[in-house]
């Protein structure tokens, strides 16, 4: 009851509509915990992402799509209600009604209603099939449609309708786009990149049609329908998609008097309240200084004027940059500004280049001195810094034209240190650099961080190099002192002493420390170092001057468990084993008593090992053809494999034989973390290989890599790095990329996050170990070789080596084991006792001898 | 609490084991009966670029509950010589026994090199 009566007393925000821009008015309201918020929406969901609506069609699914949760609005403390369309506004006594004629009382009223698609009124136009694309419900409507439909044409090539028409080709249908101009997107750009773009479009099997008007839509002759165009030609279709632009949602305003501009929207002012001051509208149902916003990014924006005037803060919306950049069915487009060069004396530079498919304008003042305005098709790198220079008004190079010249030499580049610190990084959620690097004074360490803690690059997500670079740019001011020293003691990345090791063939860590570090080194530096001396000079690494670098599973070769005694995991290629050694295995765990679990990765663990127990039980093993499993190392762990063609009624290749080879081939090598392989012989990928940091699928003509994937805890597909490949050369692929890993990777980075830092992405790598970019692949091949040539067993060598067995006695002087190592039995197998089952010896003995005393 | 009231025999240096038992910038553990008679671990480390050379301290992890810190790493924090526990890697001083990190602390023994031989003062 007292919360209803808080509740009661607290101030009403009302929100009609929660598209895009009426949530992020909600999260923006929210902040503020004195208001009582209720959102009115007349979908049958919450607030969904539609600027990526077409990845629907790409296997996304509603709840991909999704913004918001019912759970989220709770947690908020937001009261909701779907299917809650607004029927009327009482101004005088400040509340609202839906369809259901539910009444809601408000302080504040927020339309964000939003647009519709405009149909043109052609007769024809209200039969089946003839849809429009803007909610998931349009998008089931539209898919539904598809599947009886093989002809597809969507009236209106703008930037929707291109998307539209991208959206029915994925769907399979011949798909046509008929525009009532002259040329495709004319909003956003001029007659030159509109002619480029048309040729690509048509090029992907889209066939445009420009300058027709359609006058009506009749029953077709050899398709469902026929548009009839006012030129007398004809074009049979059996799907109509309109997208000819959008139209406010302002009937309410209409109907409950609040000022509409001339041709429909709510008039607002700088703080987007209405002719009420009461109402505020946003989004693309306001009108501001006579003009609509058809983007997410001005939408956001007034969002927040309006939250924060409701909140009593200051804030103004002042228009928005339209600048925008797409991939349109894979062809990039970028417009900045001024795209047409329509101020007065301005000036353009224009690259064409038709082989390739490339267009570049840039518009510039009289004096040439700023960026008015840009056209990027079929290439929008330089999007980003164009951007920069209009929106801050940073005085161009002498020759401007180099800025979209492809000449990449004496390219000017605007580093992101030239920016202000209020320039406007990501637009959508209107975050600036000064943002970011105060998200990095704050704390965010990673790039990842920062955009969780920014909401930099969460919106249209056109930004996130920018973000990734500004970012950076900041860590490497501040961070090439903390971050990429590894620790204290060396003042270097770990690809930095890979390469001191190599260059200056250092041997040792003492050298290394005596060469290039201070004091005594520590738990980081000295496995760093360990891993790299081994990675370069594969010696056993439990010989003296490498043993005090190791971690204590690389010491004990076996990984310690909480209780102090160590797992025992034997390797078993591929995950085949005979009869005959799983026999092995179950004896030694039987006589050992050792806990016994089948992995993940196809192996065999036995836990509850003591330190004096390692070496018998490995010699066991050993002598029955076992070899260590490097469970322990930072180093290949396992190949997982289906059976493949030898078994397998679906198979293509030989997935088994590869799989025990390739295990075979990089078992024992050091690298900065674990790696794992999967190998599967169809595409049906029962070995899960795409989630492995090297996966290998076979096709019909041989087998497709990837690379950099992930399971645990980031999952991460792999990148398909390569197609098709025969067996030599996918090994050959295979040794250059893990060698690359090993000289560059960071302490403790799995491929995946090496794939996700390294600059220039998995273009770069396929440059670099396919073309030979660096010149290093032989170089790489040779260390491999070096590597698989001179493998050892650690179990083997260490049984073998009375000094090393030394290290595997309990105490140094005495044969008693440890008394604080104890099991107790579940489910019949050992388990660690926990601190209450177990008994203290030691207090035993203790109390005897006090007993006898006594 | 009774065991306090048990007498004590007087603590001296005695020998563990020899030099050559040692491992270079490594630990090793050693069973000792303390002055109640109870069994202690202990874990040795032989730092020769350090000060002291040679150190020694509880074996016990109290943070992981296991006898395991002579199998951690050693090296320096702030040029204090340290463990660090393999379980969880905490810092322990190797001079005072105190965790960098949480508040615990472990034993800390008096240890030489005497004529080739460790010895411990207990």
């Amino acid at each position: 009851m007292s919360t209803d009566k808080q509740l009661l007393k607290k101030f009403k925000v009302v929100v009609v509509g929660n598209g895009m821009v009426g949530h992020h008015f909600v999260e923006e309201m929210a902040k503020n915990t004195d208001y009582d918020i209720t959102v009115l929406s007349a979908e049958s969901r919450l607030a969904y992402d539609r600027v990526h609506l077409s990845e629907y069609f790409g296997g996304k699914t509603a709840e991909d799509l999704a913004m918001t949760t019912p759970e989220h609005y709770e947690e908020l403390g937001v009261n909701f209600k779907t299917n809650a369309k607004v029927t009327s506004i009482d101004k005088v006594a400040k509340c609202v009604t839906t369809e259901k004629g539910e009444t809601y009382h408000y302080d504040k009223l927020v339309l964000a209603t939003g647009s519709y698609p405009f149909v043109p009124p052609i007769p024809g136009k209200d039969q089946d099939h003839c849809l429009v694309y803007r909610t998931i419900d349009d998008l089931e409507d539209i898919a539904a449609s598809a599947k009886v439909s093989k002809v597809g044409v969507v009236i209106g090539g703008g930037l929707l309708g291109l998307e539209a028409a991208n959206a029915i080709k994925q769907l399979g249908l011949q798909t046509h786009v008929v525009e009532f101009a002259p040329q495709l997107m004319g909003v956003q750009i001029d007659g030159g990149g509109g002619r480029l773009l048309r040729q690509k479009i048509e090029d992907l099997g889209v066939q445009v049609h420009t300058s027709k008007a359609t006058s009506v839509i009749e029953k077709g002759n050899t398709s469902r329908y026929k548009l009839c165009f006012s030129d007398d030609t004809e074009l049979e279709t059996d799907l109509i998609l309109f997208s000819a632009g959008i139209r406010p949602y302002d009937n309410l305003a209409r109907e409950f008097d609040l000022d509409l501009g001339e041709r429909g929207g709510i008039v607002v002012n700088n703080q987007c309240q209405t002719s009420d001051e009461n109402i505020y509208a946003i989004g693309e149902c306001a009108l501001w200084n006579n003009f609509i916003f058809g983007l997410v990014a001005p939408g956001y924006a007034m969002a927040k004027v309006a939250a924060k005037h409701i909140s009593g803060e200051e804030g103004e919306f002042t228009g928005a940059d339209m600048s925008t950049k797409l991939k349109l069915m894979g062809v990039e487009v970028g417009s900045i500004g001024d795209a047409h060069g329509k101020t007065e004396g301005s000036l353009t530079y224009t690259y064409e280049n038709q082989p390739e498919g490339v267009y570049k304008k840039i518009v510039v003042s009289s004096d040439k001195k700023a960026l008015l305005g840009a056209v990027l098709i079929g290439d929008t790198s330089e999007y980003d810094t164009l951007l920069q220079y209009m929106l801050n008004a940073i005085e161009l190079p002498e020759s401007p034209e180099g800025l979209i010249l492809p000449m990449a030499a004496d390219k000017p580049t605007l580093g992101v240190d030239a920016l202000p610190d209020t320039a406007t990084i990501c637009s959508c959620h209107n975050v600036t650099k000064g943002d970011i690097i105060a998200s990095i004074d704050a704390g965010a360490t990673t790039v990842g961080e920062v955009k969780s803690c920014t909401k930099a690059g969460s919106g249209c997500g056109g930004c996130a190099a920018l973000v990734k670079s500004v970012a950076d740019n900041e860590f490497e001011k501040r961070g090439v002192e903390v971050k990429k020293d590894i620790c204290e003691h060396f003042a270097y990345s770990r690809s930095e002493i890979f390469d001191i090791v190599s260059v200056e063939k250092i041997k040792t860590f003492d050298e290394l420390l005596e060469s290039h570090g201070r004091g005594l080194g520590c738990e980081i530096c000295k496995p760093l170092a360990g891993s790299v001396l081994a990675s370069v000079w594969n010696d056993y690494i439990l010989k003296k001057p490498h043993l005090s670098l190791q971690d204590t599973n690389d010491t004990y070769l076996g990984n310690m468990q909480k209780d102090g005694t160590y797992s025992v995991v034997p390797r078993i290629a591929g995950g085949e084993i005979t009869p005959d050694k799983l026999i092995v295995l179950g004896e030694v765990a039987k006589k050992y008593n050792l806990y016994t679990k089948i992995t993940g990765g196809a192996r065999v663990d036995l836990f509850g090992a003591r330190v004096e127990q390692l070496p018998p039980i490995w010699k066991e093993l050993v002598d029955a053809g076992f070899e260590t499993g490097h469970a322990y190392g930072k180093s290949l762990r396992t190949v997982k494999s289906c059976v493949g063609s030898t078994w397998c009624r679906y198979g293509v290749q030989d997935s088994m034989s590869m799989a025990i080879d390739l295990e075979h081939r990089y078992k024992g090598l050091r690298a900065p973390h674990k790696i794992k392989f999967g190998v599967s012989g169809c595409t049906r990928e029962c070995a899960e290989a795409q989630g492995k940091d090297i996966g290998i699928i076979a096709t019909e003509n041989g087998w497709n890599l990837f690379v950099g994937g992930n399971g645990g805890m980031k999952p991460r597909h792999g990148d398909l790095f390569a197609t098709d490949l025969d067996d030599d050369t996918l090994v050959k692929y295979v040794d250059r990329i893990l060698m690359f890993y090993v000289q560059t990777g960071d302490r403790l980075q799995r491929t995946s996050t090496w794939m996700d830092n390294l600059e220039g992405g998995l273009a770069y790598l396929q440059d670099v170990i396919m073309n030979d970019s660096l010149g290093i692949n032989a170089v790489l091949e040779t260390q491999m070789k070096a590597i698989v040539g001179t493998y050892q067993c650690e179990w083997k060598t260490t049984l073998e080596d009375p000094e090393a067995l030394k290290r595997f006695q309990p105490f140094v002087n005495s044969d008693k084991a440890d008394s604080n190592i104890q099991f107790v039995t579940e489910r019949e197998q050992i388990r660690p006792a926990r601190g209450a089952e177990k008994i203290d010896v030691t207090f035993i003995d203790a109390t005897e001898i006090v007993a006898e005393e006594a | 609490m009774t065991l306090s009231t048990k007498a004590t025999t007087d603590k001296t240096w005695k020998t563990i084991c020899g030099t050559t038992d040692l491992v270079k910038d490594s630990g090793i553990s050693a069973l000792i009966a303390n002055s109640a008679g109870e069994d202690e671990q202990v874990a040795i480390f032989h730092i020769p670029n350090s000060e002291e050379k040679i150190f020694a301290v509880g074996n016990y992890d109290p943070i992981g509950e296991a006898n395991v810190l002579y199998r951690g790493l050693v090296g320096c924090i702030d040029d204090e010589p340290v463990v660090s526990s393999p379980l969880y890697k905490q810092h322990y001083s190797l001079k005072t026994g105190r965790c960098l990190q949480e508040e615990k602390t472990i034993a800390v023994y008096d240890i030489r090199i005497e004529n080739e031989q460790v010895q411990l003062f207990y």
